[in-house]
């Protein structure tokens, strides 16, 4: 501790949110914020060279025959200790990745530097939603369900209207809801059940397949159509089936086209940083923000528990 | 056997690890006798093995030998080689190898020393087992070694220089940096040698080398041809075997390629970009040289003039290159005056990786309309990232301003669209602010 890299490193550790563009593998992101913050770090000016002392030999006055040979004490830098042969202060950096998004969608990819990775698992152990936006299109079914797989059937999606799509939802939230209420570990007909669900304190705990809180149509214009979802222990290859599934509900089939993670718990896409923002200074003031974010969120949390 | 020789012994056995560091000229040669009857001792034998050999050359006083410094070989039979300390981080290397002849075993005096039985520094002077071997020459008049408490002069007193002993084997380059006259030149030269030290064998290279000998004859030939003085440090780090390719071979390499009508000062840019140059066989070279004077099909001029804006390409196999050239003709459909023109815009097109490529070339031409025409007025466009060209000509197309007709108003040139910084594309281009940009890239 003391040297200006290291005093840098400890202004990062903390949690921050990127934007990860579609069509980029997560680690690929991972890694380029790690050489980019490392990048940063190493610019940092070095500890000075230690010294130590030499007796270097020093012929002094006298004639020919009698000259003294002497000692000098010099102090001289340590060469071992020169960056050229030591090396960058800091080799790597400990980067950990949240809940972790496939190449084909986008969004908001939280990532914890240092120590900070130490809060993901408070973070993701308690009650964590997400929110996505969902871009289908009616009219084909693939086989992985988005639009760059091996097209299964085409089918005609003329008879769809927004309202039969709406009533599709609604029965899926519903489905959900009795999932969520089951998942939640109480008695249903008991007064504590009542109680929570009075405060929306009603919530899965522990491993459940994925549920989705919250779910509804943002545009629709066919043969495309755009669904906001919030959903917990979910994966982008569910939602790509659930529009599958719409599209069966409705007699028709859908692929997905775009799916775009709007907030993972606490972060958003306000604070997420797009690729140009990928450097020391944003991050660092990122995760000063974060911290300040979580620590009201906390006390929210806390005093509507209490 | 003299007791005080013995325990001469004793005292010299402990310092023989940093005989390298003691500049005293007697007590190196006295030094080198003892180690070798150190070494036959463990091998339990024999008489002091007096061979003669002339003292090793004149050194300066005092001067620290370091790891680097080579005992000159005397004239005698006495090959005696104290090899240096090899780095090494997977081996435990010696610190001394035997390369003379083995010493005889005497058998009649086997147990007159019977030197500590399971001391560790045995196993350094190689195996035991002598073999047999001709009687040394016994040189009685040869001067007796130094005892550790004969008095000597306070000038000799002064020029012991007692360092701690190098390790014998290790993972990093700094462990020898202080002592080591050759690595410090090199660090003043700004080589990276973190860097060398990552790399297998090099670091066990760049010791072994000598100053004087080795390095200077190099650096002031890589001065030669014309490599800055500011450049050589990153040369070397990127080169570090061209500290022990042939003289002769690198100047017969840098004539050939004057030979070739490179002007002095492209062969010293060539050199710089491409470190690796002159390792290449002057057969290499010329093949390379052919082949891009037959395939591409432009003038010798020209062809220079590629050839020296991208140097790689004659250190690079041929196979990546042809590749690219066929995907050029066949995925992306240019005819060869085409591809002459984009490889002479854009050399970095003949190493490029095919598919960033094809996925490039994709996009411009399918997704975003620009025909082949065009595409050739700007070849840089391959240079760039497909990424920035999506996010762009996205918002572009939501700002309702993506016209890439030129005969059309509001053209928007590929130049424009891709070379320019982000906030100059906002403000000029798009017409809009780099938040707004921002703010439309996280709904992409």
């Amino acid at each position: 501790m003391g040297t200006p890299a290291t005093r840098l490193y400890r202004s990062l550790e903390g949690l921050f949110a990127v934007y990860k563009p579609a069509g980029v593998h997560w680690k690929l992101v991972r890694d380029t914020v790690e050489t980019n913050l490392l990048k940063g770090i190493n610019c940092a000016p070095p500890p000075a060279l230690r010294t130590q002392v030499k007796f270097l030999l020093q012929s002094g006055a006298g004639s020919e025959a009698h000259k003294e040979v002497t000692l000098r004490p010099v102090r001289l830098p340590v060469l071992a200790d020169h960056p050229l042969v030591t090396g960058p202060e800091f080799q790597k950096l400990r980067v950990g990745v949240g809940h972790r998004l496939d190449v084909f969608s986008s969004g908001v990819f939280v990532l914890g530097v240092g120590n900070g990775n130490a809060k993901f698992k408070e973070m993701y152990e308690r009650y964590n939603t997400r929110d996505y936006t969902l871009e289908g299109e009616f009219g084909r079914a693939t086989d992985d369900f988005s639009h760059g797989g091996r097209v299964i059937e085409r089918t005609t999606y003329d008879h769809i209207t927004c309202d039969k799509l709406e009533r599709v939802l609604a029965m899926i939230q519903g489905a959900n809801q009795k999932a969520l209420l089951s998942y939640s570990n109480v008695d249903m007909r008991s007064q504590e059940a009542y109680e929570l669900a009075v405060r929306g304190m009603l919530f899965p705990e522990g491993k459940t397949p994925p549920i989705l809180t919250g779910l509804r149509c943002l545009d629709f214009q066919p043969p495309r159509f755009t669904l906001e979802v919030q959903c917990m222990n979910e994966t982008q290859r569910y939602l790509r089936r659930l529009l599958h599934e719409v599209g069966l509900e409705l007699r028709s089939s859908a692929i997905c086209v775009g799916i775009r993670r709007v907030r993972d718990g606490p972060f958003t896409l306000q604070e997420a940083l797009t690729r140009q923002r990928w450097t020391l200074p944003d991050v660092a003031q990122a995760v000063c923000q974060a911290h300040s974010i979580r620590r009201k969120s906390g006390k929210a949390f806390s005093q509507g528990a209490g | 056997m003299d007791i005080n020789f013995l325990m001469a012994l004793g005292g010299l056995h402990l310092c023989k690890r940093c005989c390298f560091f003691l500049g005293v000229r007697k007590l190196c040669s006295d030094l080198q006798q003892s180690a070798r009857f150190l070494h036959s001792a463990n091998a339990q034998f024999s008489s002091v093995p007096q061979i003669t050999f002339a003292a090793s050359s004149t050194r300066g006083p005092a001067r620290p030998v370091g790891i680097t410094g080579r005992f000159h070989k005397p004239p005698q039979t006495e090959t005696w080689k104290l090899t240096v300390c090899q780095y090494s981080d997977t081996t435990v290397v010696t610190l001394a190898s035997r390369e003379s002849q083995p010493l005889p075993a005497d058998p009649a005096q086997t147990g007159l020393i019977s030197k500590q039985p399971g001391h560790p520094e045995g196993s350094l002077f190689g195996t035991p087992p002598l073999p047999d071997s001709q009687a040394p020459l016994l040189d009685l008049d040869g001067s007796p070694p130094l005892a550790p408490f004969e008095e000597i002069s306070e000038e000799e007193a002064v020029q012991i220089h007692a360092e701690p002993a190098l390790p014998a084997a290790s993972v990093s380059l700094g462990d020898y940096v202080d002592q080591s006259e050759t690595l410090q030149q090199l660090l003043k030269l700004g080589v990276n040698l973190s860097k060398l030290e990552q790399r297998p064998n090099v670091g066990s290279m760049l010791l072994r080398l000598d100053f004087q000998a080795d390095v200077k004859d190099r650096l002031l030939f890589l001065k030669d041809v014309g490599v800055e003085d500011s450049r050589l440090g990153a040369f070397i780090t990127r080169n570090p075997f061209i500290l022990t390719e042939g003289l002769e071979n690198l100047r017969a390499r840098s004539a050939y390629l004057r030979s070739k009508k490179f002007s002095r000062v492209s062969v010293a840019t060539m050199v710089s970009k491409a470190p690796y140059l002159l390792n290449f066989s002057i057969e290499r070279l010329d093949n390379r040289l052919n082949f891009y004077q037959q395939t591409l099909g432009l003038s010798t001029e020209k062809t220079r003039t590629l050839l020296v804006r991208l140097p790689g390409l004659l250190c690079r196999s041929l196979e990546p290159v042809k590749e690219n050239l066929k995907v050029c003709e066949l995925e992306l459909g240019f005819r060869p005056n085409e591809i002459q023109h984009i490889v002479t815009a854009v050399p970095k097109v003949l190493t490029a990786n095919k598919k960033k490529l094809t996925e490039i070339f994709n996009y411009i031409h399918n997704t975003m309309g620009i025909p082949h025409s065009l595409i050739i007025k700007f070849p840089q466009v391959f240079n760039s990232r497909l990424l920035r060209i999506k996010e762009r000509h996205l918002f572009l197309r939501y700002l309702e301003m993506a016209q890439y007709d030129p005969a059309k108003p509001n053209y928007i040139s590929l130049h424009c669209l891709i070379s320019l910084p982000d906030r100059v594309f906002c403000s000029d281009v798009a017409k809009a602010t780099l938040e707004d940009f921002e703010l439309f890239q996280k709904t992409l």
